[in-house]
This record gives structure tokens, C-alpha cells and sequence, in this order.
């Protein structure tokens, strides 16, 4: 059958052949690599000139990382131990020094004892702004945001309870005006009052309430000294504080440079511009001279604080440009809406404009909080111990002088991990935040 | 809500400035000035008592007054007998020209990274991640301290080009790469504009400079003269490299020592600038014949002609050497010495605003819809053009607005200098004159303003050239 | 709501607001503890050890002084101060002395308005070399490249002495200690200077010390010592006296091993007796009580043992005691006699 049809018919295929797998090098990894890496004269060289840069890189760094040594008291000894393993004259990490001082790196000299109030403040920290960050967490949450910032002043610095409860208690005052006093004395006189009876309150009442009270139930942490503290803990003391403080100030200030009236602009406007224009470095100075200078005499503040009244300028005026481009970035109907419901202007800034605005702001105001966490690293120049300043400590005792690159390895890649991850939310947010919008 | 919606039917009384919203904002207005005037006095009056009490004054006096200390990097003429106000000037200068230099090298990184990590090379494009990601996650000081001792751990010292085993020198003897910085050729002139020095038993004669000689490229010298005031002219000017027969021949008597001043660089500059103008006009001829005929002429050779046959005549008629720098006692001696500081904050201020801008240019790319690349694909341009002609150009304006603070930031952060020991503004006057003097109000003072003039020059600037590029709108 | 924090913290520094200025022995009393300005960090002078807590030469000196005023040598508030800031810390009350090695010198003591109250090491500063450079002498240093630390007396003393010698150098000024430390064993530089206590320190910590070289030349004088601020005398009286305390205390021979029983009856040294409160009234009229130098003296003992135990020979410093010997012993410490 099959001959005599070989023999007639010109060959008609009726059946499928099998399909034949793709040439090697057009599957698998080969294929990858073909089209990834060596897709032409250039990619070819690109590549050879990166694979160059990182065996360079790894066979300098590996080695020396690898054969570190975690366990030694002081450097001679470490020495002496590298000498002792690989043969004098190899280069090799110390690690001990890590081993050794680590918790002074991230903790300063915050007592050791008390190591866990730090890290439970910081845990309600994350606790505390999960509910702003992620919008799947619940909005009661919101309440716990609200207190956190009292019990973490109060975990940090220690001292009696009673003084963060009777600050919070003047927003009680505050609140409690403008609820149940607004009806019937008029929304200005009562926005005035609130902001009045608790200052008052605040400057003349709050202390001896606290100390009564503390004199009644004394319930109270050991305080601990601003001076105790260093590291990564204070690095991270004055970049949140600083963020959460300047929020207020930095959305007053970009609404004001929003604004239609003429002084109110300029002074806005003013007041960023002077500020940005002027390196944090030149402002931490201005804490650190000056500041007493400006204040009447006799007042004393301590460095931290006055440091974080700067950062917190410092990141108002940063955070007002964040915010005027959320608020830029809202449709006119926004506004026309909200005029047309016949609100009136921090109505509907409050209720329309704002929530809005804030959401889209989002994240630039994590990436203001990490330039801002990264440039904490200058508070060295004015005595503050951050990380950096404490690897020069540290550096200066006899046990481990001479050592350099280890710490700074070390400091380098915690920042890198914290900022890489706030980073990445970053882009997360506005992954979501594009699609949300579209 | 009823307060508000109240009609004015009293006229006008003192209540309409509060209730009524025609005078409402004039109302705050007045109100904020009156709070703000009030800060400010509050805030100058502390300040004066403050000043009574510890005894100082508010007196710029401290300016005129000698400095005392040496600044190694000079663009201008200084020495240690100067004024604090000079010292201040040569700190300015420093400051512009690392921020100048730190911007145009981290374009060039930035856009560089911003395209690799673009790439279809899945190596290339990781490493420029890792590039991007590693500075800018990691604080600048950190970097700015890591490269410096990375160049002072890494390369030869000069002491090691002693000798025929030691390190050598780069193309033709004339570049060193030493772990205090590159020690370049400097170019000198036999007939300087701004008149030469006759070598003279004595340096304190060749002081005897024109004006001119106070524009001259001095930080290329290699040393600091701590003798007189005059003394350091001379010193910085004739380098000592042309060479150690700069004595023998004085005892001669009356050999030209080469010398380069701001008078010579004028020259040269404007005569490239009147040769690329001429290549430009050549180009536009060119261009002309080829519409009417159809045939372009050539015109390459000639452009070139156009700009490198002046200057060469102008470099033959100052008669140009090149300065190579000599290892001299402890360091190389002559030539352009760019020193480690300046090298290591250029390269970290560098590297990383260009890993900020690496990320702008990405998404000023990214912006940019496939379509316009498929349209230009479809007109039959090639990858190179349609980057150059379709996606640059409309990506330009998305970049550029970010670009601009990114400069900013980069020259504010230059402040960072203090932590290689670069001696820019912030390091003479911020530093070791405010330590120096006890001044620390007029100094922060003078700083502050400085960096806020700068800032806003920049970013005048860089909006000019915004608003010139920008889409235009009908 | 989050504005808060602002105000817990003023509340802080409403107890930490206090009149700087006059009486600062009222506000350490009622403070409860010494705020004492400290560097950064320089070894065998001031440095935090693995358990938080500082040490060296001039840490003991605040913690003779808080034993003094407070009874308690661990009642000290240790600040960190940097070249540039130590001077306005104190000025502004923010430390009530600054012992930060640092020179006493005309107008810091007169323009700047502070009070030196004695010298607690006589130091100068000096030159490192390494050995292989072949240098004997500073006056062989045309044209080399010299790390020096900024924001001290260090950079117009080196300007001062390559001017007078008229031969040329190349500054390169560094932050820290540490990182010049780094530069000059890179060979960044050819030579490093810095105080000779702080050349010996460094040295002491190279890998190979032998192969560098101190040179002879001091060129300068800088007499360190602890200073408070102009126009408290009183304050000023009792720190200058618990620093001659300490300096008598050597040169009579009361150590902290032996203080117990010499102040327990007066002994019939009537300068020690009078030192150690056993004879006299010495510490009613500082305002203190008649223990208060042998508290001082209790905390780390007399100068001689501080000076031992944080920078001597016995130390990885190991400084000589040289010019901070005893006058008896033909240094220049001397204390005025407690009389």
C-alpha cells in the first residue's frame, strides 16, 4: 500500500509530525543567557566588564568578611589570633569588636538593664503607625497612633506616668472646648479658647498636677538621661520625632503658601525657601551655638531636644513642599465641590481637601522620613553619639583603636536594610495608589 | 453655622472684620504680622541680652583680622597672614568648584545608571540596581568617609614610586594616582599674558606678580608657602618641578620660568569660544548649500580646522609647556595636584546624587509611552535616534524639575566636607575661624546666607532653562 | 494629636531649665548630679568602655569633683563635646565643666570669658614619623604633607613654627583622631601631629610601634587643663581646688589605699591633716563639707594614681610622667598649700 502510493503520488504528509524540541541554545538557560547577556558586541563586553567589577569586588571582600574573627577581647588579640589561623600579614575582619559593642551601637548608653523599654517602644512604634500606613488594618487602631507617642516618651526617658497623662489631658481640655463650646459661644471664640486654656494649662497647671499626683500614686519608670543616649536608638529618636512633629507644622505651612493672602504666602514661602536653601549641617550648628542665644536668658535646653526642634523645622519645610504637590495634585473640582457644599475653608480642607491630599502625600512623607533618618548621621558633628559618632568612641579606647572599616560596615548595612524596606514600601504605596487612581 | 450665614444688616461695625469674609483674611493678615513681628523682636531682644550678658558684641570686625591657619587647596592667592575674610573667599571658591564638578559628574553617572539599569542585560541592569539602591540607602557621610579611606588604603603613596620597582606613572610619566590625590600636568606659558618671573637667587622678587598672577590656577600648587606674604606668589606660580634646576638656573641668572595666569586661560577661552562660533557658522553654510543644490559640502575637517588652528596658534604664540609633576622631596612637586579630599567628596557627592538621579532619569524614560518608540520605530528611525530625537526630548521635561533638586541637595551637601578635611566654606569660615574668633553669631550667620543665596541662585537658574524647555502649551 | 511629644519633652526641659550663670553650685546640688563636657572619644582621656561607663584621665578628674560636691563619683553626667562645640556648651550652661584636654591659652581664658582653674597635664605638641622616611628632625620637613586635627590650637601652632622655620608643608586637617590615625599609617600623610600624649597613644596602639618615630621637636607649649565658665568664683574655687587636691595629695603621699587610715585621726602632717578634713575648716569655706577632698581623693585616687592607671607606662599609652612629675621630682605640677 504504502509503495504504490510512493510510487503515484507526489508525498502528502496526513498526520502531524511530533514537534521537535527547540535548539539547545534557544531554551533553557542558554537561551536566557544568549538573550540576557550576550545579545551582541556590546551586551557581550557589558558583561564581561560587570562579571569583571564583581569578582573584583567579591574576592577582596569575601575573604577578609569570611575569615573574620567574632571572638576576641581587644584588637592585638584579634590580630594575633588572625596571625595565628591564616599567617601573619593576612588581612582579616574583626568582628569581636561587633560582638563586643553592639549594644552600644544600637542602644547607646542607655542602661542594660533596661534594654527592653527601647525595644517595646519600639514595637508599639510599628504598632502605632501600621494603622496609617496600611490601610487594611482597622481604623479604631487610629486611637492607639494617638496615644503612642505619651507612652513612648514616657518608656524612653522613664520618670512618673503622670506627666505624659496630664499632657494629654490639656487635648482632652482642647477637644472637650471645642465639642461642647463651639455651639454657644461661636466656632472662633471657641477655636481661640482651645488653643488658649490649655496653653495656660499647659504652662501654669500640668506640672504641679503631675507632681501632685505623682505624690498621691507614684507610678513611675527609673528616668533615664537624654545623655544615655546614642546609637541607632537616638538616630531614631530624632527622625521619628522629627517626622511626627513637623507633620502639623509642614501641612500649616503648605497651606499657607496655598493661600490667597499676601502675608500669610510670602512668610509660608519665606520660611521654606530660607529653610531648604540652607544645609541641615548649618542648622545643626545654629542648634548647637545658637539657639541659646535666642531664647531668653537663663533657659537651658538640653542638645537632644534642641536638635529636634531644628530637624523638626528642618523636615516642616521639606514636608510642606510633599504636601503642596498632594494638594496640587487634587482635581480643581475638589475644591469647587466642596465651596459648592457651602463649607467653609478649614471645612472643607478638614473633610474634603486634606484626607485626600495626605493620602496621595503618603509617600514622599516616607521618603522625607528617610533622608531625614540617613542625615541623622550629621548630629555627629555637634557631640551627639548616633552610630557614627560611637564607632570614633569606641575606636578611641585602647581595646580596640585602630579598628575601622568593621563598624562602619556594620552601621552601613543596618541603615541600608531600615532604608531599603521603608523604600520599598514607599513603592508599594505608590503602585497602589496609581492603581486606585486609574 | 449661624453666626456665618448672619446677614450684615448693622453695616459696618468692628464685628464684620472678624464675621465678614471680605475683611476676614485682611483681619488675619494683620493679626499674623502683628504674632510675627512680635516673634521676631521676641526673639532679637533675647539675643541682644543674651549678648550683653556674656559680654560679646554683633561685630564683623573679626573679618579683617589675620587668620592664622592654612587652607592646602587654593583657588585664589591665600596664605596664613591673610584675613578671615579672605580665608572665607577661598573656602567659597572650594565649595563652587566641588559642587560644580559634583554635578556634572553625577549627570553623567545618573543618566549613565538610569539607562544600564534600563537594559536587557539581566547582569548590567542588576549591578546598576545594586548601584542605585546601595547609595541611596546608605547615609552620604558614610560613603563620604568609606571612599576617603578607601583611596588613601588602596593606592600607592608617592614614596612608592621611588625606586625601579615601585609604582610608575600613567601615560608617559605624566599623571601620578597616589593615595593623597592625582598629581596632573599642568600646561605653563614661557610668555604669560600676566607677565613671568625671572628665576632670581630669591623668591621674594618674583612676588612682584601683576594683578593677573591672583587669578592663576593655584590650587595646582603642590605646597603651601609659609614664608612672607609675598613669598607665596612666587612659590605657587613657579613651580619648582621645571625643575631643580629652578636654583642652578637662578645662580645663572635670568632664565623664564613658565607661569600660567587667569590672563592666558581668558585667551584661550575666548578663542575656542570664537572657533566653535566659526564651526557653527560653517555648519549653517553647509547646511544653506545643501537645500539649494542638494549636496552637502564637507564640512568636518574644516570645523575642526576652525576651532584647533587658533588655539594652537595662541598656545605656540604663549609659547605652552606642559608641567609634569616630579617626585620631589615627599611629594610629587608641579603640576595639577587634586588633592584626596577633593577627589573622595567629589566621587561620593557624586556617586550619590547619582544614584538619586539614576532613578529620575528611569522614570523620566518610563514615562515616556512604548508607543512613541513603536511610532519612531515605524518612521524607520534607528534605536540611537529615536532615543536622541523622540524619547530624550519629551523625557527631558519630566526629568528636569527633580534634576534641579538634586543639584540643590548636592551642593548643600557638600557641607559634608568636614569629614575629609576639605576646606570648603563651612570648614574656614563655619569652622576654624568661628573657633578660632568665638564668633559663632556672625559667623552661622554669614554661612547661612551664603548657602541660601547659592540655593537660590541655582535654582533661578536651572528654572530659566526649566521654563525653556518646557512643553509649550498653547 | 501627635504634637504631643513636643510638649512631654518641654516638660523635660522645664526640669532641665535652670539659670546658668550664677551659682552653679546650687543648681549641681539641687541637680543632683555633675554635668561634666567630655570629648568625644581620646584614648586614655576619655573613652566609654564595653559596660557604658567612661574612662580616662580627664573623666576622673569630674569624677574626683562630683565626689567632692555630690558625695558620689558616679553622679556625673558625662556630655560630648567636639572641637567646636565644647566652648558654647559651657557658655551656655549646658555643662558645668569642661574637661576636654583642653590648651589654656590667652584668649580663650580673656575673649572667650572662661576660667581655667589649672593645668592637669603639660603637654606640647610634637611630630610622628614613620622610621622609613628617615626624618630626624621637624626642621627636614620642606614640602611634606602633615595631618593635623581641626578646630584646635594645633593648626596655628604647625602654621606658627613652618613660618618661623620658612619652609613649606602641605596641611591635610582631619576630623577625628581616629581618621587621622588611619591617613597617616595609609601614608596619606608623612607625618601626623597632635599633642605628644596623644602622638604616644596613637603609636601605642600601631601594629608595628617600632617602626615609627616621635620627633625631638615640641613646638608648642599647651598646658591642658579643665575650665569653667567666667564670673562664678565660687564654683571656679572649688574646681581649681579639688584638681590641687589631688596634686598635694601625691606630693604628700595619701594614696587611696592608705586615706582610710590617715584621715581617721590627724596625723601629724598638719598639711594632710588640713587636706583631709581632719584639721580646720577648709571645706566651710568652699561651701562643701570637711570631707570633700577626701572623697575626691577616694574616687580614683591622688593625681599620681589617675595619672598611672589611665595613661602611665604601665597603660598600652604608656606616657612617662616627664613634665607632670611632681615639682619634688623636677616636674612642674605644684599645687599652692592648704592652708
Amino acid at each position: 500500500m504504502s509503495d504504490t502510493h510512493a510510487q503515484t503520488v507526489a508525498f502528502v504528509r496526513d498526520t502531524m509530525l511530533d514537534q521537535k524540541d527547540p535548539p539547545l541554545n534557544q531554551v533553557g538557560a542558554v537561551k536566557w543567557i544568549r538573550e540576557n547577556l550576550f545579545s551582541g558586541w556590546l551586551n557581550i563586553l557589558l558583561t564581561l566588564a560587570s562579571l569583571w567589577v564583581v569578582y573584583a569586588v567579591l574576592s577582596h571582600l569575601l575573604p577578609w568578611a569570611l575569615r573574620g574573627v567574632w571572638d576576641a577581647s581587644n584588637l592585638t588579640q584579634c590580630r594575633e589570633i588572625i596571625a595565628e589561623r591564616y599567617g601573619a600579614g593576612t588581612s582579616a575582619a574583626c568582628w569581636a569588636v561587633l560582638t563586643e559593642r553592639w549594644p552600644q551601637l544600637i542602644f547607646g548608653f542607655y542602661p542594660k538593664e533596661l534594654y527592653w523599654r527601647p525595644i517595646l517602644a519600639f514595637l508599639i512604634f510599628l504598632a502605632a503607625v501600621a494603622p496609617v500606613l496600611f490601610s487594611a488594618v482597622p481604623r479604631k487602631m487610629l486611637w492607639v497612633s494617638a496615644l503612642a507617642p505619651f507612652v513612648l516618651f514616657w518608656l524612653i526617658w522613664g520618670g512618673s506616668l503622670w506627666g505624659p497623662i496630664a499632657a494629654i489631658l490639656g487635648f482632652v481640655i482642647g477637644w472637650a472646648i471645642l465639642t461642647f463650646a463651639a455651639p454657644k459661644i461661636g466656632t472662633l471664640l471657641a477655636v481661640i479658647l482651645a488653643i488658649v486654656v490649655p496653653l495656660f494649662y499647659w504652662l501654669v497647671i500640668c506640672g504641679p498636677l503631675s507632681d501632685a499626683l505623682a505624690s498621691v500614686v507614684p507610678l513611675s519608670l527609673r528616668a533615664v538621661a537624654t545623655q544615655k543616649m546614642g546609637g541607632f536608638l537616638l538616630a531614631t529618636i530624632i527622625g521619628v520625632s522629627g517626622i511626627v512633629l513637623s507633620l502639623p507644622l509642614g501641612i500649616l505651612l503648605a497651606l499657607g503658601r496655598q493661600s490667597d493672602m499676601f502675608i500669610i504666602n510670602k512668610f509660608s514661602v519665606a520660611f521654606i525657601e530660607i529653610i531648604r536653601g540652607v544645609p541641615l549641617i548649618v542648622w545643626l550648628f545654629t542648634a548647637s551655638l545658637l539657639l541659646n542665644y535666642f531664647l531668653p536668658p537663663g533657659t537651658n535646653f538640653d542638645l537632644m531636644l534642641r536638635v529636634i526642634i531644628m530637624v523638626t523645622l528642618f523636615s516642616a519645610a521639606y514636608i510642606a513642599e510633599v504636601v503642596r504637590g498632594g494638594l496640587a495634585a487634587l482635581p480643581k473640582g475638589q475644591y469647587e465641590a466642596a465651596d459648592a457644599l457651602g463649607l467653609d475653608y478649614w471645612k472643607s480642607m478638614r473633610l474634603v481637601i486634606l484626607p485626600q491630599a495626605l493620602k496621595i502625600s503618603i509617600p514622599g512623607i516616607v521618603n522625607t522620613f528617610i533622608g531625614l533618618f540617613k542625615d541623622t548621621t550629621l548630629v555627629v558633628f555637634i557631640g551627639l553619639l548616633d552610630p557614627i559618632g560611637l564607632s570614633s568612641s569606641i575606636r578611641a579606647t585602647t581595646d580596640w583603636n585602630g579598628v575601622y572599616w568593621e563598624l562602619f560596615v556594620f552601621i552601613g548595612l543596618c541603615f541600608f536594610v531600615f532604608c531599603f524596606s521603608m523604600g520599598r514600601y514607599s513603592l508599594f504605596l505608590e503602585k497602589k495608589l496609581r492603581r486606585e487612581h486609574r | 453655622m449661624a453666626t456665618i450665614s448672619d446677614p450684615p444688616e448693622r453695616g459696618f461695625r468692628l464685628n464684620q472684620l472678624i464675621f465678614d469674609t471680605r475683611y476676614r483674611s485682611m483681619t488675619i493678615q494683620v493679626v499674623a504680622m502683628i504674632l510675627i513681628g512680635l516673634l521676631l523682636s521676641w526673639l532679637i531682644s533675647n539675643t541682644i541680652h543674651n549678648l550683653e550678658a556674656l559680654g560679646k558684641d554683633f561685630d564683623f570686625g573679626f573679618l579683617s583680622q589675620p587668620a592664622g591657619y592654612d587652607i592646602n587647596q587654593q583657588l585664589i592667592d591665600y596664605n596664613n597672614q591673610m584675613t578671615h575674610g579672605r580665608a572665607a573667599l577661598v573656602g567659597i571658591l572650594n565649595t563652587l568648584l566641588v559642587a560644580v564638578l559634583g554635578c556634572a559628574l553625577a549627570t553623567v553617572l545618573g543618566v549613565v545608571a538610569g539607562v544600564l539599569r534600563l537594559s536587557n542585560n539581566w547582569i548590567v541592569s542588576r549591578l546598576a540596581a545594586v548601584y542605585v539602591e546601595g547609595f541611596r540607602n546608605v547615609p552620604l557621610l558614610l560613603w563620604i568617609v568609606l571612599i576617603f579611606a578607601l583611596m588613601t588604603e588602596s593606592m600607592p603613596s608617592p614614596r612608592d614610586f621611588r625606586g625601579e620597582d615601585g609604582s610608575s606613572m600613567l601615560l608617559g610619566e605624566s599623571v601620578a594616582i597616589t593615595n593623597r590625590g592625582v598629581y596632573i600636568p599642568n600646561v605653563v606659558f614661557s610668555r604669560s599674558l600676566g607677565g613671568n618671573e625671572v628665576a632670581a637667587p630669591e623668591a621674594p622678587a618674583a612676588a612682584a606678580a601683576t594683578p593677573g598672577t591672583n587669578m592663576a590656577g593655584t590650587y595646582g600648587a603642590s605646597r603651601i608657602a609659609t614664608g612672607g606674604a609675598g613669598v607665596q606668589t612666587g612659590q605657587a606660580n613657579a613651580p619648582d618641578a621645571s625643575g631643580g634646576d629652578a636654583g642652578g638656573a637662578a645662580a645663572a641668572g635670568g632664565e623664564v620660568i613658565p607661569t600660567s595666569s587667569g590672563w592666558d586661560w581668558l585667551l584661550i577661552l575666548a578663542v575656542v569660544i570664537a572657533g566653535v562660533f566659526g564651526a557653527k557658522v560653517l555648519g549653517k553654510r553647509a547646511a544653506h548649500i545643501q537645500e539649494a543644490t542638494g549636496k552637502r559640502p564637507m564640512t568636518l575637517p574644516l570645523q575642526i580646522a576652525a576651532i584647533l588652528v587658533p588655539l594652537i596658534v595662541v598656545l605656540v604664540a604663549l609659547g605652552a609647556s606642559l608641567d609634569k609633576p616630579e617626585l620631589g622631596g615627599f611629594n610629587f612637586d608641579g603640576g595639577v595636584h587634586l588633592r584626596n579630599s577633593l577627589i573622595a567628596l567629589w566621587l561620593a557627592l557624586s556617586l550619590y546624587t547619582g544614584a538619586f538621579i539614576a532613578e529620575i532619569v528611569r522614570g523620566g524614560i518610563l514615562a515616556i509611552s512604548k508607543g512613541q518608540t513603536e511610532a519612531a520605530y515605524a518612521l524607520g528611525l534607528r534605536p540611537g535616534t529615536t532615543m536622541n530625537l523622540v524619547i530624550l526630548p519629551q523625557a527631558l521635561r519630566v526629568i528636569i524639575p527633580p534634576l534641579i533638586s538634586q543639584f540643590l541637595n548636592l551642593t548643600k551637601n557638600s557641607s559634608l566636607a568636614i569629614a575629609v578635611g576639605y576646606m570648603d566654606v563651612r570648614s574656614t569660615l563655619g569652622g576654624i575661624t568661628i573657633n578660632q574668633t568665638g564668633r559663632e553669631l556672625e559667623g552661622m550667620l554669614l554661612l547661612g546666607l551664603f548657602y541660601l543665596v547659592l540655593s537660590l541662585l541655582i535654582s533661578g537658574v536651572m528654572n530659566v532653562y526649566n521654563s525653556s524647555v518646557k512643553l509649550k502649551e498653547r | 494629636m501627635k504634637k504631643t511629644v513636643t510638649l512631654g519633652a518641654l516638660t523635660v526641659a522645664a526640669f532641665a531649665a535652670g539659670a546658668a550663670g550664677a551659682a552653679t553650685l546650687d543648681d549641681v546640688k539641687a541637680r543632683g548630679e555633675l554635668k561634666c563636657g567630655v570629648s568625644t572619644g581620646l584614648a586614655g582621656f576619655s573613652a566609654p568602655d564595653a559596660n557604658n561607663v567612661w574612662q580616662g584621665f580627664d573623666v576622673a578628674y569630674c569624677r574626683a569633683l562630683a565626689a567632692a560636691v555630690l558625695g558620689d563619683p558616679n553622679k556625673v553626667a558625662f556630655t560630648q563635646t567636639t572641637g567646636q562645640t565644647r566652648f558654647t556648651a559651657l557658655a551656655s550652661g549646658e555643662i558645668d565643666v569642661l574637661a576636654r584636654n583642653t590648651t589654656w591659652t590667652f584668649s580663650r581664658d580673656v575673649d572667650l570669658k572662661f576660667e581655667f582653674i589649672g593645668v592637669n597635664y603639660y603637654d606640647g605638641q610634637g611630630f610622628i614619623a614613620p622610621k622609613s622616611l628617615g626624618v630626624a628632625s621637624a626642621k627636614e620637613l620642606d614640602g611634606a604633607t602633615v595631618c593635623i586635627q581641626t578646630g584646635t590650637t594645633t593648626e596655628l601652632n604647625l602654621a606658627d613654627f613652618f613660618r618661623a622655620n620658612n619652609i613649606s608643608y602641605e596641611p591635610v586637617p582631619i576630623e577625628t583622631n581616629a581618621e587621622a590615625q588611619q591617613q597617616y599609617l595609609a601614608g596619606a600623610c608623612d607625618v601626623y601631629t597632635t599633642d605628644a600624649s596623644g602622638l604616644a597613644a596613637t603609636r601605642a596602639t600601631f601594629e608595628n610601634p617600632a617602626d615609627h618615630v616621635i620627633l625631638p621637636e615640641i613646638i608648642s607649649k599647651e598646658p591642658l587643663g579643665p575650665l569653667v565658665r567666667h564670673g562664678d568664683n565660687e564654683w571656679g574655687d572649688i574646681a581649681r581646688w579639688t584638681l590641687n587636691a589631688l596634686i598635694a595629695a601625691e606630693e604628700y603621699g595619701v594614696t587611696s589605699a592608705n586615706i582610710a587610715e590617715l584621715s581617721s585621726a590627724p596625723t601629724n602632717n598638719p598639711e594632710i591633716n588640713r587636706l583631709l578634713g581632719t584639721e580646720g575648716e577648709l571645706g566651710a569655706m568652699l561651701g562643701l563639707d570637711n570631707e570633700w577632698a577626701k572623697r575626691a581623693i577616694m574616687a580614683g585616687g591622688n593625681y599620681g594614681e589617675i595619672f598611672e592607671k589611665n595613661i602611665g607606662e604601665a597603660t598600652p599609652i604608656g606616657l612617662s610622667r616627664g613634665l607632670n612629675a611632681q615639682w619634688t621630682e623636677g616636674g612642674l605640677l605644684y599645687s599652692p598649700p592648704f592652708r
